[in-house]
């Protein structure tokens, strides 16, 4: 069977969230990858979110905020960006490909970009093959 | 005065740091004896053998500690006896709750283990190269067993139900003397839980801006204790200064020990309760307060194993446990 990637996506309901609910509403065109979860804003998604999604088998984990200057509680966003240099670092060094986490800024009004690094990251993802971390454990 | 309480001690694949903790007590130890009756504390201190703990009935221990993780075949068939001779099981320290040091192994394959340990350490003599065996027959006739080597380092309560789980490596004997009065007393909370004071280090350390009521600020530095960089003043805080120190996230029932002699806290006192995966909830709260993108990647630079920072004393109870092959 062919590998279709499975990506978790959490998005800020304050911008990427809108970002996709515009995608669809330009009938932008983006792969069915990603299962997106709604959060307050993108400091609520807790370094521990990532890490049960990738232990838990997805092949890719996105999380969108708003551009630096937009986020609704002032920094969350910033608080993010450096959470996730250190966290890329660190699911670095327990064996999974960096690439397969992913941070954007993506406000309300770009669906277009949305749709964009949902296929990009898809396509990375094919060729990084799934993640066979459930089956590892298994074994 | 009621019946004793009939106490058992495991030492699995610990150090036996967690028992010094409770020797520690002293004086006060010699008050609990009077309330505990020791039937088992092996392989340390009694004179008992494995076979002796299996001959017991079921439920006849009172309340049973283990310190130290599952490393070997033995420690995980040692526990589960004791689990059913016990009636209440404490993870005594935090590699039996969490993994502790020896964790770190989950990092490395069995193959890089073995060869530091029986090649390459500059104390080993070993010139015909030899491995431990499960098996091994001598002189033709006697077959020798020795433990197996489990493929990862877990938890006890990975093998286990485990009632309550005590941090710290070793538990401070200050609060071991609390805890072993509160046992001995029945005061005790809900199975399942973490014991503690529920107090953070930052909480009980003296380098912590809050006492002064000055608000933290965020982090600009990013230093390491092994650079030498000199002590800071008796009252500075550790992370404000630049050091990595995991106080905020970590139990501190040790009374912020580290702190105190200028040494960051590294967590071994375990999670604050609500917390699933200690290093993702370090990680997250350190990041929260650097000052910018720059200063996080300063860090990524400056420590180059993330995860044997955030996961020094937790990475087997980790969400992902170990290192992956090849993802
Ligand atoms: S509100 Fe969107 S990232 Fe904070």
């Amino acid at each position: 069977m062919e590998y279709t990637p499975n990506i978790v996506g959490f998005a800020c309901q304050w911008c990427t969230y809108a970002g996709a609910d515009l995608a669809g509403n330009l009938r932008c065109k983006y792969p069915p990858t990603i299962k997106l979860i709604r959060v307050p804003c993108s400091g609520r998604v807790k370094p521990e979110f990532i890490l049960d999604a990738l232990a838990k088998g997805a092949d890719g984990v996105l999380v969108g905020g708003c551009h630096f200057g937009d986020c609704h509680y002032k920094d969350g966003n910033r608080k993010t960006a450096n959470r996730m240099i250190l966290l890329k670092k660190m699911i670095a060094d327990m064996g999974f490909e960096p690439k397969r986490f992913r941070l954007e800024w993506i406000s309300g009004a770009e669906g277009q970009k949305f749709a964009d690094v949902v296929s990009e990251f898809t396509e990375e993802l094919i060729k990084l093959g799934p993640n066979t971390i459930v089956e590892e454990n298994a074994a | 005065m009621a019946d004793k309480i009939k106490f058992a001690f495991l030492l699995t694949g610990g150090c036996a740091g967690c028992e010094m903790s409770l020797v520690d007590l002293s004086e006060s130890l010699v008050d609990v004896l009077d309330h505990l009756e020791v039937v088992f504390w092996a392989p340390t201190v009694a004179d008992v053998k494995y076979k002796d703990l299996e001959a017991m009935p079921d439920q006849s221990i009172d309340l049973a500690f283990v310190d130290g993780m599952i490393r070997l075949s033995e420690h995980e068939h040692m526990a589960k006896v004791l689990r059913s001779k016990a009636k209440v099981l404490v993870a005594f320290g935090v590699c039996a709750s969490l993994g502790g040091v020896a964790g770190m192994a989950n990092l490395h394959p069995r193959k890089a283990l073995f060869d530091t340990a029986y090649i390459d350490s500059p104390s080993t003599d070993n010139p015909e190269g030899i491995y431990p065996q499960p098996k091994c027959v001598v002189d033709g006739k006697y077959e020798l067993t020795l433990p197996e080597f489990c493929d990862r380092v877990r938890p006890l309560t990975d093998v286990v139900t485990v009632d309550y789980m005590v941090g710290g490596c070793p538990p401070h004997h200050e609060f071991v003397a609390k805890l072993v009065t509160a046992i001995v007393e029945g005061n005790l909370p809900a199975k399942g839980s973490w014991l503690t004071g529920g107090k953070a280090v930052c909480d009980v350390c003296d380098r912590n801006p809050a006492n002064e009521q000055v608000n933290r600020k965020t982090i600009t530095e990013v230093k390491r204790v092994v650079d030498g960089n000199g002590v800071l003043e008796e009252k500075e805080c550790l992370l404000q200064g630049g050091y990595l120190c995991l106080g905020a996230v970590t139990q501190g029932d040790c009374n912020a020990s580290c702190p105190k002699v200028n040494i960051p806290c590294r967590g071994c006192g375990g999670p604050m309760p609500g917390v699933t995966d200690f290093g993702a909830q370090a990680l997250s709260s350190i990041g929260a307060i650097l000052e910018n993108e720059e200063v996080a990647e300063r860090m990524v630079a400056k420590y180059p194993d993330m995860a044997k920072m955030m996961y020094r004393y937790s990475l087997p109870a980790s969400l992902l446990g170990r290192k992956i092959k090849g993802q």
